[in-house]
């Protein structure tokens, strides 16, 4: 046992490129590296020079599992950008194909992704066999949020209905409606999930994070907010450079997030949960402490159960805003160019997705900045290996290995999102 | 995905043309349904495209007896080259379609039906080595020229589809 190193060299079930690297000399843990080589992207300075109005579309590009939030983010920036306020009904339908976005890629990612780590099968086609109901039950889920996007997004792959301003077409009322009996199976069929995942064995693990969500007054954050953590932040979105930093290091494609004078931080589902319990739905929150969470969650084994109580409250809030549609009302609003910056972020299924854009009165995009959730997690996902492998360097290896995997997927993490580092480097020992 | 647009036998084969038209080859599914569309001229098939997203797919073709899927493909084979997998008999590689490392696909799609016992008695993919999937509503030459052959070869296997229930 005395010089030890456990590598996974291709990581399975998460979306894009990466490694695992965990090296441990005479029972003492030297170095983790969650390396990723996914090759970088550019879509920052490919989009200088661009239209405004081009930005959606353009970084919804940058993922296939989560375009929502890079069309929302851009969308929202360029409308701060050029002083423009949406109207109300713009703003809830677009809370409601997020809510589409949401349950597509939580649905995808619990069952599909992780629950095999959990009940121990390689993969989900493998789990089918003996899981039956749970997988045709996914499969139903993930199809009535594929089928919102499709409804308002015109495809449920790299949506093209969403613009600077609105949407470019809005479907009638009888459509809309007709997809209620769907998202009230939907509604009953995440209540039976949370129940289900409840039940898994979770490794004894909580960690001392720093979580960071939007907050908004009265909502469970889907697309506004102010930028709040665990530690003390508390700034509008226009301020988030001031807060949060990202620095190159040599083993990944992606930047690292750091909060200013402190250190790694978490986004995404148990940061939303633990920052924003209050503004769940009372059935999510019953659902929740049904399923033995308490109002925050500091374990990301369970990160599994908190993407059950959010995918309950995606159904709720699609049922809402479905139940409030009508026809006629104009799908966007006129948005005229104005020099100045603008910034947006929006809460993407793995957490914050920050956009900041600077443009010439012409609307000619002269700088960009995207930040992806994967990006600012992905020191702490490092640092979560770190933390559990060391008081556990006793144990197996092949035992590591699974465990840590299973950490790292704890994040869905969206590897190919987070890449644009240009110098690549890659560690071989 | 778009509807069937004609109303054929009931137990007639559904052709679901999987791919993205903008994206030049990824668009070779919907162009040889196009194509089926054109030659069909009887209606004896059910036409449908599809981005190729598992679950959607699988609610596509649940509950049917002979199913076509048409997609591109990326195996580092010739564009245009032309590749025919009967579902029945052989898995299909995962990587063969490259549509995600999410990967929940035409692939996956087709292993996790099996897995459930839901994969259509008869189910073959047709697949269309792709040579760009750049932005772009044409196809490259080799491909271009293989979407007839392709939707001809798949009229060809008509008759033992159209048979009745039990008789295939």
């Amino acid at each position: 046992m005395a010089n030890r190193t456990i590598e996974v060299d291709y990581l399975a079930r998460v979306e894009g490129e990466g490694a695992l690297f965990v090296k441990i000399e005479n029972d003492v843990l030297r170095d983790v590296k969650l390396r990723i080589f996914e090759p970088p992207r550019f879509f920052e300075a490919f989009l200088r020079g661009r239209k405004f109005t081009e930005a959606p579309d353009i970084t919804a590009r940058i993922c296939g599992i989560c375009p929502i939030a890079y069309l929302h983010g851009a969308a929202q920036a360029m409308e701060d950008a050029c002083r423009v306020t949406i109207p109300r009904h713009i703003r809830e339908l677009r809370r409601l194909v997020y809510c589409g976005e949401w349950i597509e890629s939580h649905v995808l990612h619990a069952y599909m992704l992780h629950l095999p780590d959990f009940l121990g099968y390689p993969d989900a086609i493998t789990m089918a066999k003996d899981h039956p109901e749970a997988v045709q039950r996914a499969l139903r889920m993930k199809k009535i949020g594929n089928d919102l996007m499709v409804l308002f997004g015109g495809r449920e792959i790299h949506p093209i209905n969403i613009k600077v301003g609105g949407f470019y077409s809005l479907p009638s009322k009888a459509e809309v409606r007709a997809r209620i009996d769907d998202l009230r199976w939907g509604l009953d069929a995440s209540l039976e999930t949370v129940r289900f995942v409840a039940g898994l064995e979770f490794p004894d693990f909580e960690q001392d994070y720093e979580f960071v969500a939007l907050r908004h007054p009265n909502e469970y954050p889907f697309n506004e907010g102010r930028l709040v953590s665990s530690k003390g932040i508390d700034v509008p979105i226009s301020q988030y450079d001031d807060v949060l930093v990202e620095e190159h290091v040599a083993h990944s494609t992606s930047l690292h997030t750091r909060v200013v004078g402190r250190d790694t931080c978490h986004v995404g589902p148990l940061a939303r949960y633990s920052l924003n319990f209050g503004h769940l739905s009372p059935l999510a929150k019953e659902a929740a402490r049904d399923a033995g969470l308490g109002e925050t969650c500091s374990n990301p084994f369970r990160s599994i159960v908190v993407r059950a109580v959010e995918t309950v409250f995606a159904f709720e809030e699609a049922l809402r805003i479905v139940d409030h549609y009508e026809d006629g009302m104009p799908p966007s609003i006129e948005v005229a160019p104005r020099a100045g910056t603008g910034y947006g972020c929006t809460e993407a299924p793995r957490g914050i997705c920050y956009h900041r854009y600077t443009i010439d009165d012409r609307g000619t995009i002269q700088d960009a900045k995207i930040v992806s959730p994967t990006a600012v997690n992905q020191p702490q996902i490092e640092k979560d290996l770190w933390d559990y492998v060391e008081p556990n360097v006793q144990r197996g290896d092949d035992e590591l290995r699974a465990v840590c995997e299973l950490a790292i997927r704890n994040y869905d993490p969206c590897i190919s999102c987070s890449c644009h580092f240009l110098d690549l480097t890659v560690e071989r020992s | 995905m778009v509807g069937a647009d004609r109303e054929p036998p009931a137990h007639a084969p559904l052709v679901v043309g999987v791919g993205n038209a903008f994206r030049r080859d990824d668009g070779v599914g919907p162009r040889v349904v196009q194509r089926l569309r054109e030659l069909d001229a009887r209606g004896e098939l059910r036409l449908v495209e599809a981005s190729g997203e598992g679950a959607s797919l699988m609610a596509t073709w649940r509950g049917e007896r002979s199913v076509v899927i048409v997609d591109a493909a990326r195996s580092h084979a010739a564009a245009g080259t032309v590749h025919r997998f009967d579902a029945a008999e052989v898995r299909l590689p995962s990587d063969f379609f490259h549509y995600s490392s999410h990967a929940f696909g035409v692939a996956e799609a087709i292993e996790l039906a099996r897995a459930l016992g839901e994969l259509p008695e008869r189910l073959v993919v047709w697949a269309v080595e792709g040579g760009s999937f750049g932005a772009g509503r044409d196809l490259t030459p080799p491909v271009e020229s293989a979407v007839d052959d392709v939707a001809r070869r798949i009229l060809a296997e008509l008759p033992a589809d159209l048979l009745p229930p039990g008789e295939a």
